[in-house]
């Protein structure tokens, strides 16, 4: 096995609402190893944003282990933190809002630089600012540019280059192309598997899109109310999903062909409620295998076969 | 072929939306039909002119700026352009109708769910109000809602139940043609097949003709029965769904099938379409495609293809088709 660069151990982030305790992540387990990509998928509400920020100490984590590279980033102080943050960068979902209207694309992806002192130098920045953004495909003739200025894709790009600027190790993919039309969503999933290969980045790759996490994550982890439910490589969750609630949701992508469709497992009812859960299985509600025991306790993740972990009693 | 009878014709389609920038050609000879009871996907990416094609059919183009510059959309053979506003709004609801993108931002957050319902019932048909109110709740069932959730207010409600709701609106009068503008792009995959399941349900049982806009190619190959491919407010590519996906012709739509991601082969390079869409106020002269195109030829910059059938109904306005051509898949000069 491969060196691990990211592990994760009971993660959990909890939100004070008015109505109680909002059980947003809630003991997620996992580890990705270096050089690999690791999809989360779920859907909304299901703490996939969430894990990455924890993670990143964008949010404060309630409880848990963060460990990159051996170290807790959960128990870093201010300075010690920042100085990680080199090596752990995030690219945002919407490319309209996560860049500052007010600065030019070199402004938005020198100040990462700037930040961390790294080219003092401001022709040396100026230079390592126009080879990032040849990497991520952006013409030099945009250096002034402002985002308005420039049409989704390439502002998606300026968010890549941003992340890539500090040449980190890491980088959380919070649904980057969900805002981008096919043609440019497939340019841009190109671009970061290119940059990955080049590089050798670890990625954590969140996305509802199905179709897409499976061209592009070695592994898959599948949330669903804050819980880590299923976790394989992506062949094989695609080609033996064991939670029935995997099972639903691959079900549920519609295929691209004609007559491509599949049995579909249609779930009934809606995502229940994450503040003050039970400490019973959260998907039972709408699970048509649930038996008494799902109602009552509260199943733990498990591995069934190597690198493939479910929590379900179903597999017991 | 005369003997089919259409919901809804467009002809020729001309709209523009006059701004500071310039002029958009949001449409530019837009040409569709859907047959009675049958479900056509209009398909496109961000500023091809889908939604533009939909609002122009129900004559809710917002004006100023938007202007219709030429052509016709007949509704049951009827011209919409020469009818009255007042005549319009009858028809609106009735005759045709529409289900919006988002459901979050479609209902109107101060009125109950079954009001904003009963109101079209109210507009359209001969019932005292609380007929309407029973009717709305009869269709909150129909959508898989309990009627007694009515007197709830949509906040109340979730994204694929508010969804619902507007689709309860759209289909109250049971309109003859619906245009269901991605209607499932806000919600989750697993709502989303729910609510699909429930349309294609719906369209069996009341025969209703459906213009689905989407830019998902699997929800196309879900629910249609009939493909138009537009790009720069133009169709380029139409036919039946089995002559669109499995005899692609068109370079355009052979790279939107190119860019996505296939599930049984997943280390499958994707090839996407080079560079962006053209800007609408400045459209290219020959095809629009042209310089997006990997078959570019010389012609192509100057001079619009012309539509080549490759059946009756199948057709593609390309360059690299002629007659022949077009019925072997070979590219002409390729």
């Amino acid at each position: 096995m491969s060196e691990v660069l990211l592990d994760v151990k009971g993660l959990k982030k909890y939100f004070t609402t008015k109505r109680g305790l909002l059980h947003a992540v809630d003991d997620v387990t996992f580890t990705i190893e270096k050089g690999k990509t690791l999809g989360v998928v779920g859907e909304s509400g299901c703490g996939k944003s969430t894990t990455g920020r924890a993670i990143l100490r964008l949010l404060e984590p309630t409880g848990g282990q963060v460990l990159f590279e051996g170290e807790d980033v959960a128990k870093l102080n201010a300075a010690q933190l920042r100085a990680k943050r080199k090596e752990m960068q995030i690219i945002f979902q919407d490319p309209f809002s996560s860049l500052n209207p007010r600065r030019t694309v070199s402004q938005t992806i020198e100040e990462p630089l700037k930040l961390h002192n790294v080219y003092p130098n401001e022709q040396e920045r100026t230079q390592k600012v126009l080879e990032i953004m040849e990497t991520v495909g952006l013409a030099e003739r945009y250096v002034n540019t402002y985002p308005h200025e420039l049409d989704g894709g390439r502002r998606q790009r300026i968010g890549i280059a941003r992340a890539l600027a500090l040449d980190p190790k890491f980088i959380v993919c919070d649904e980057p192309v969900s805002a981008l039309d096919v043609s440019i969503q497939a340019q841009i999933l190109n671009l970061m598997g290119e940059i990955q290969e080049q590089r050798g980045l670890t990625y954590m790759f969140i996305t509802h899109d199905l179709s897409v996490v499976n061209h592009f994550s070695d592994d898959i982890a599948v949330m669903y109310l804050g819980r880590l439910i299923e976790k394989a490589p992506s062949e094989v969750l695609f080609s033996n999903p064991v939670h029935p609630y995997t099972q639903a949701l691959l079900s549920a992508i519609p295929i691209p062909k004609v007559g491509g469709k599949k049995d579909r497992i249609l779930l009934k009812g809606e995502i229940t409620s994450p503040i003050n859960p039970e400490p019973i299985c959260r998907f039972a509600n709408r699970c048509q295998y649930a038996t008494d025991r799902c109602r009552s306790e509260e199943p733990q993740l498990r591995e069934i076969e190597s690198g493939h972990f479910v929590a379900c009693f179903l597999t017991e | 072929m005369s003997e089919k009878k259409y919901s809804v014709e467009i002809k020729d389609l001309c709209v523009e939306f006059k701004t500071d920038a310039g002029v958009v050609k949001a449409l530019n000879d837009m040409e569709l039909e859907i047959e009675e009871g049958k479900t056509l996907g209009l398909v496109g990416e961000t500023g091809a002119g889908k939604t533009t094609t939909g609002l122009s059919i129900l004559r809710l183009i917002p004006s100023p700026p938007g202007v219709i510059t030429k052509g016709t959309i007949k509704l049951n053979g009827q011209n919409i352009f020469d009818i009255s506003e007042a005549e319009m709004q009858k028809l609106r609801g009735k005759a045709v109708s529409m289900i919006f993108q988002d459901p979050m931002t479609s209902l109107n957050p101060v009125i109950t769910v079954e009001e904003q319902i009963a109101e079209v019932i109210e507009l359209h048909e001969d019932v005292n109000h609380a007929g309407a109110i029973q009717r709305a709740k009869e269709m909150l069932e129909l959508v898989g809602i309990p009627g007694e959730r009515g007197p709830e207010y949509p906040h109340q409600f979730s994204g694929g139940m508010k969804q619902r709701v507007v689709i309860a609106i759209a289909l109250a009068c049971s309109p003859a043609l619906l245009i269901a503008d991605e209607p499932t792009t806000a919600l989750d995959v697993t709502i989303q097949a729910q609510v699909l399941e429930m349309m294609k349900g719906l369209k069996e049982k009341y025969k209703t003709s459906m213009m689905m806009i989407t830019h998902d190619l699997g929800i196309v190959a879900e629910i249609c029965d009939d493909v138009s491919v537009v790009y720069g407010g133009h169709v380029i590519e139409h036919g039946s769904l089995e002559d669109v996906f499995n005899y692609t012709r068109h370079p355009y739509t052979e790279g939107l099938f190119r860019s996505l991601p296939d599930l049984d082969n997943r280390t499958a390079k994707l090839r996407p379409i080079k560079g962006l869409m053209p800007d609408p106020t400045n459209l290219p002269e020959g095809c629009v495609f042209y310089p997006r195109c990997d078959y570019a030829m010389e012609i192509c910059k100057t001079v619009k293809p012309k539509r080549v059938y490759r059946n009756e109904t199948h057709y593609v306005e390309c360059h690299l088709y002629d007659e022949q051509s077009v019925k072997d898949g070979g590219k002409i000069g390729k």
